[in-house]
C-alpha cells in the first residue's frame, strides 16, 4: 500500500517534471508593436546560412516575462528611452575644436541616420570593421576634433541608443560577402569556440539550449538586433560588446575587451544569425 | 614545547601527503572506451549527505544549475541536461563518476562543463573575474567531492 502509494506520487511528480520542461521550451505567444504603431519582426525563418543549425530566429524579447515584454511596448513604459532622448539632445550640441556638431554633417538625426544601425557593424573605406562606436568616435576626432567616448561611457550609450531608434522595425541588413567574408569566418570560429573552465561556447548555450533553463535564467538565441538594451540587472544601458564580455566571463574564461578585434567580428557573425529580425531600437532585458 | 609543535607539524605533513598521494590526480584519471572511471579516486567511501550539498551549492558543483534533483531542496532548478532522479537506476557507479570527472568521455561534444579537470581550456580564466588566470586551475571539485557526488547519485533510485 505504501509502496503503490509512492510510486503514485512518483508517477505524478514525473508527469509534473515533464510538463514543466515543456513549459520551459516555450516562447510567449505575443507580437511587438512598440507604441502600437511601429511593427517589429521578432520571429522569422533563419538565413540560408544557417541550415543545419536553426530553422527559425527569435528576438530575446520572446523569451522574457510579461512583465518586462510589456516595458518594450511602450515607449513611456521603456527606461531605454530617457537615454535615447539625450543622444538625441546631444545630436544638436556643438563639441570640439571645430565647433560643430553632429547635425552640422548629418541634418536631423531621423533622416541622415535611418536604417544606420540596421547595416552594422560595417566595414569602413579602409577594409577595417567598424561597430557604430567606432564610427561615432571617427566623426568625434576626425571631424569634430573632439575626444572619443569610451565605449561604454555614458554619452556613448546616449548616442547609440539614439542612433538605434531611427532603425526600429528595419530587418537586419548587414554585409558578410566579399571583403566582409574573412570578418565573419572569424567571428563564427569564435562563435563556436568553447572557451574557459567551463568549455561553454556561444552556441552550447543559445543555439543548443535557448528556450531552457540554467537555474531562473531562460536562455535565449542570443541575438543581438534589440541592442544596446536596457538592462534591469544592470540599471543601465549594456552595449553588445559589453554582453559578449559578460557572457565569456562566465564561462570562466579570459573575456576579450569590448572594441577588440575579436569582438567586432563576433557582433559581425552574431547580427548575421539575427537576419529576418526586425531592429528593436531600445531592448528591454532582465 | 617547540619540539612538540614541530613534530606535530611533521606529522600532520606526512598525513596530508600520504592523503595526497592515494588520490588520483586529475590528469591521471584513466576512462574506459565507453567513458567510465572503475576506479574511486580516492580510496575512501564517498559521503552521500556531503554530495548532496555538493550539488545543489552554487560555489561547488550546483549540479541544480542544469539539471532537476527532486530529492534536492534547491529552488529553479535548470534543464540544460536530464532529470537526474533515479540516476542510479540507469547508470552504474562507474558511468556517473565518469560522467562527472568529465562527461565529453561518455557524451561526445556534450555541454556539461568537466568537474574534475585541469586542462587544457581555451583562454582560462580567473573564476568569474574575467581576467585570465593567474596559475595552474583547481579542479572544478576536489577528487573526494567528486566521490560524495557519486555516492549521493547511487542513492538516486525510483525502482
Amino acid at each position: 500500500m505504501t509502496l503503490r502509494f509512492s510510486r503514485t506520487i512518483l508517477a505524478a511528480t514525473a508527469a509534473f517534471a515533464l510538463s514543466s520542461a515543456a513549459l520551459h521550451a516555450e516562447m510567449a505567444e505575443d507580437e511587438l508593436n512598440i507604441n502600437g504603431d511601429t511593427p517589429i519582426v521578432t520571429k522569422a525563418p533563419a538565413a540560408a546560412h544557417l541550415e543545419g543549425h536553426l530553422d527559425e530566429v527569435y528576438s530575446g524579447w520572446l523569451f522574457r516575462t510579461d512583465d518586462t515584454r510589456a516595458m518594450e511596448q511602450d515607449d513611456f513604459d521603456n527606461p531605454i528611452m530617457i537615454y535615447a532622448e539625450k543622444g538625441m539632445d546631444n545630436w544638436s550640441v556643438a563639441d570640439g575644436s571645430e565647433g560643430k556638431s553632429c547635425a552640422d554633417c548629418h541634418g536631423d538625426i531621423s533622416e541622415g541616420m535611418k536604417g544606420v544601425r540596421a547595416t552594422m557593424p560595417k566595414l569602413n573605406a579602409k577594409g577595417e570593421l567598424w561597430s557604430m562606436e567606432d564610427y561615432i568616435n571617427d566623426c568625434r576626432t576626425n571631424r569634430m576634433g573632439a575626444e572619443a567616448w569610451g565605449w561604454d561611457s555614458g554619452a556613448m550609450h546616449n548616442m547609440t541608443v539614439a542612433l538605434s531608434v531611427q532603425s526600429r522595425g528595419m530587418p537586419v541588413n548587414v554585409k558578410i560577402d566579399g571583403d566582409a567574408a574573412p570578418f565573419w569566418e572569424k567571428g563564427k570560429e569564435i562563435y563556436y569556440t568553447r572557451y574557459g573552465q567551463l568549455e561553454l561556447s556561444c552556441a552550447s548555450c543559445h543555439e543548443e539550449n535557448y528556450g531552457n533553463y540554467i537555474r531562473a535564467d531562460h536562455l535565449s538565441q542570443g541575438q543581438i538586433q534589440g541592442f544596446p538594451v536596457y538592462r534591469l540587472k544592470n540599471a543601465g544601458v549594456v552595449s553588445i560588446h559589453n554582453r559578449f564580455k559578460g557572457c565569456i566571463r562566465d564561462t570562466r574564461a579570459e573575456t576579450y575587451s569590448p572594441g577588440s578585434p575579436e569582438f567586432h567580428a563576433l557582433e559581425l557573425y552574431v547580427a548575421s544569425r539575427g537576419m529576418g529580425l526586425d531592429i528593436e531600437g531600445g531592448g528591454v532585458r532582465p | 614545547m617547540n619540539r612538540h609543535v614541530a613534530w606535530a607539524a611533521l606529522a600532520a605533513t606526512f598525513a596530508a601527503s600520504a592523503a595526497f598521494a592515494a588520490e588520483t590526480a586529475p590528469m591521471d584519471v584513466k576512462f574506459t572506451d565507453a567513458g567510465e572511471v572503475t576506479d574511486s579516486l580516492t580510496g575512501q567511501p564517498g559521503d552521500p549527505a556531503k554530495g548532496a550539498e555538493v550539488a545543489a551549492t552554487k560555489s561547488l558543483g550546483n549540479c541544480v544549475a542544469c539539471h532537476v534533483v527532486s530529492a534536492l531542496d534547491a529552488a529553479f532548478q535548470g534543464n540544460i541536461g536530464p532529470e537526474l532522479n533515479g540516476a542510479a537506476d540507469r547508470w552504474s557507479e562507474a558511468q556517473l563518476r565518469g560522467i562527472v570527472v568529465d562527461a565529453k568521455h561518455t557524451f561526445e561534444g556534450s555541454v556539461m562543463p568537466s568537474m574534475y579537470k585541469t586542462g587544457p581550456f581555451i583562454r582560462p580564466g580567473d573564476g568569474y573575474t574575467g581576467k585570465a588566470a593567474t596559475g595552474d586551475l583547481a579542479p572544478i571539485l576536489n577528487a573526494q567531492q567528486v566521490e560524495d557526488v557519486v555516492a549521493f547519485l547511487m542513492t538516486l533510485k525510483e525502482e
